[in-house]
């Protein structure tokens, strides 16, 4: 009767801790959130969203910085996000071996690596010979980080179809690659796609490793070879500035790429949901 | 324990119809047969999982395959379309002839094969797709229309020869994954009837159906007799009794004995298989 009575206890105790626990991350999250819309909400309107910035004092906006987020992002997941899968495809269907498990480690340590070492490594790499800042340069950077988080999550993905079902579509004739790219694929196609969510949401978020590489511009521009803008280098610009219009602007423009990576959120899911 | 050749009459096809002999339900065994497996040893890693097995397989009949779990009768099933192929480790010995044809000869089509050989498995697998795409997807891959009219019409014999099209008419675009078990195991039956087999392999087919879908699943299977070659592995041997004309007894990786399904379970010639049939063990 007494063992019965302090189980009890203890599991009612423990199962309030965790929920504790769950409901103080859920608060944080919403804090940030809250905080960032009380102080962003005050400087934004339609101009902020579309003019270019001005100095202090002329108002201005982060309409080339937006663009140039969404030209960085959608380049680097052009860039990052097949490689990233045909990666993880490969772990998954040829992983078996060493030449595997040695991509395994490396994809894992890379998703460890600080950005601003890639961004570093893209300066080295592409920024110098090209003798010049651009978008392209930024690009790489982004899609370098992409990459083993896509390819793990694929992977994962991929090893969770049940393999009676590329066994259905072999014993139907099926080519191993057809197998693979019709059945296989489709069936993780909504775990692939949180993956590359994810990566997405991770870089659009990136600073460190725009700082020397796309670098940051006062001007609307879509040249690949040129320096371009992105939201968060402006966040970091005027955040670091000693001037209060400069500052209120950074917050709003925090709240603009929160909007973004949500956007792209729906997006994507809307996309890749499951019908069937 | 030595594997017996089954005594079983031989006639070609024509002499019986001629001589008035053969209705459609009674087992025809032609001059050839239709599978012929010579010595067959099957190895997963070091372990040897069949031994030296040799066995025809007539045209047009049933042949149940029963034996106690880890018999081996799975596996030597699923060498009769190579699907032993992508389980990495395996080694195979002997050779498996498909109408006079070895299936392991180097250069042989494995895609060719396994259209010719269909396969349902034990727990249903239907694709993430609609009914119409899961029964489709045979005939698209192997590219067996020539217009949307045709792969329509080819759907719906398929589900037709299946028993599912009255079930599953007015919803070919729903989901497969929202269908019963035993619908869903037609469906598979369908899928692999679509791309017009000869052979149909089925593991298990009604292991994890309820007696009313296993009804219909084994009566599909007496009517499928009629246009195919089907080999079933099961271990429900009142199921074996009920549809097939042949059995074959597995044990521990060898082939004790094969009979005709009605003198293996009335009077068989091997005591191990009276044994098991009778329920002495296994």
């Amino acid at each position: 009767m007494k063992t019965d009575q302090r189980r009890r206890i203890l599991s009612a105790t423990m199962t309030t801790l965790t929920a504790l626990c769950a409901l103080f991350a859920v608060l944080v999250l919403l804090v940030i959130l809250g905080y960032i819309i009380w102080r962003g909400v005050g400087a934004l309107n339609w101009r902020f969203l579309i003019d270019t910035p001005k100095p202090v004092g002329e108002g201005g906006g982060i309409g080339n910085a937006i663009v140039g987020s969404l030209l960085l992002i959608a380049l680097a997941s052009a860039m990052g996000i097949p490689f990233g899968i045909a990666t993880g495809l490969y772990l998954a269907e040829y992983g078996g071996g060493r030449f595997g498990n040695l991509v395994r480690f490396v994809a894992d340590t890379l998703t460890g690596v600080p950005s601003i070492v890639v961004g570093v490594f893209v300066y080295a790499v592409i920024v110098l010979p090209m003798q010049q800042f651009s978008a392209f340069a930024g690009s790489v950077a982004l899609a370098v980080i992409m990459v083993p988080i896509v390819a793990r999550t694929t992977e994962e993905m991929i090893r969770l179809v049940p393999g009676s079902l590329r066994e259905a579509a072999l014993a139907l004739g099926a080519p191993q690659w057809r197998a693979t790219l019709g059945i296989v694929m489709p069936a993780a196609a909504s775990g692939i796609a949180t993956g590359a969510m994810l990566a997405i949401a991770r870089i659009a978020g990136e600073t460190a490793p725009l700082l020397f590489t796309a670098f940051g511009s006062r001007f609307f521009s879509l040249y690949l070879d040129q320096p371009i803008a992105s939201l968060t280098v402006q966040i970091y610009n005027y955040a670091i500035s000693p001037y209060d219009e400069w500052h209120a602007q950074a917050w709003a423009a925090t709240l603009v790429l929160m909007a973004l990576i949500l956007a792209i959120n729906f997006a994507v899911r809307f996309f890749t949901r499951r019908r069937y | 324990m030595s594997t017996p050749t089954p005594t079983i009459k031989v006639a070609t096809e024509r002499e019986a119809r001629r001589a008035g002999e053969v209705d459609l339900f009674t087992p025809v065994v032609t001059a050839a047969p239709k599978i012929r497996v010579e010595s067959l040893n099957f190895f997963y890693g070091r372990t040897q999982a069949l031994h030296d097995i040799s066995l025809d397989i007539p045209e047009r009949v049933v042949m149940a395959f029963i034996g106690p779990s880890g018999c081996g009768k799975s596996t030597f099933l699923r060498t009769l379309n190579r699907m032993n192929d992508i389980v990495p480790n395996t080694r195979i010995e002997g050779r498996v002839l498909i109408d006079g044809r070895d299936i392991y000869a180097p250069g042989t089509d494995v895609v060719a094969l396994r259209r010719k050989v269909g396969m349902v498995f034990q727990k249903s697998n239907p694709f993430p797709k609609s009914i119409f795409e899961n029964v489709a997807y045979g005939l698209r891959i192997n590219r067996l229309f020539s217009s949307r009219a045709e792969l329509e019409a080819r759907v719906e014999q398929a589900l037709r020869d299946a028993a599912l099209w009255e079930e599953v008419k007015d919803r070919l675009k729903a989901s497969a994954l929202g269908l019963s078990g035993g619908q869903q195991q037609r469906l598979c039956i369908a899928r692999a009837l679509a791309v017009k087999p000869e052979v149909l392999l089925m593991d298990e087919p009604a292991s994890a159906l309820d007696p009313i879908a296993t009804q219909k699943i084994e009566e599909l299977i007496v009517e499928l007799k009629k246009n195919y070659t089907i080999v079933i592995v099961t271990h429900n041997m009142q199921q074996a009794a009920r549809v097939s004309d042949f059995t074959a007894f597995f044990w521990m990786g060898k082939l004790i004995e094969v009979n005709t399904t009605e003198k293996m379970f009335t009077n068989p010639d091997q005591k191990l298989t009276e044994d098991y049939i009778t329920g002495r063990f296994g």
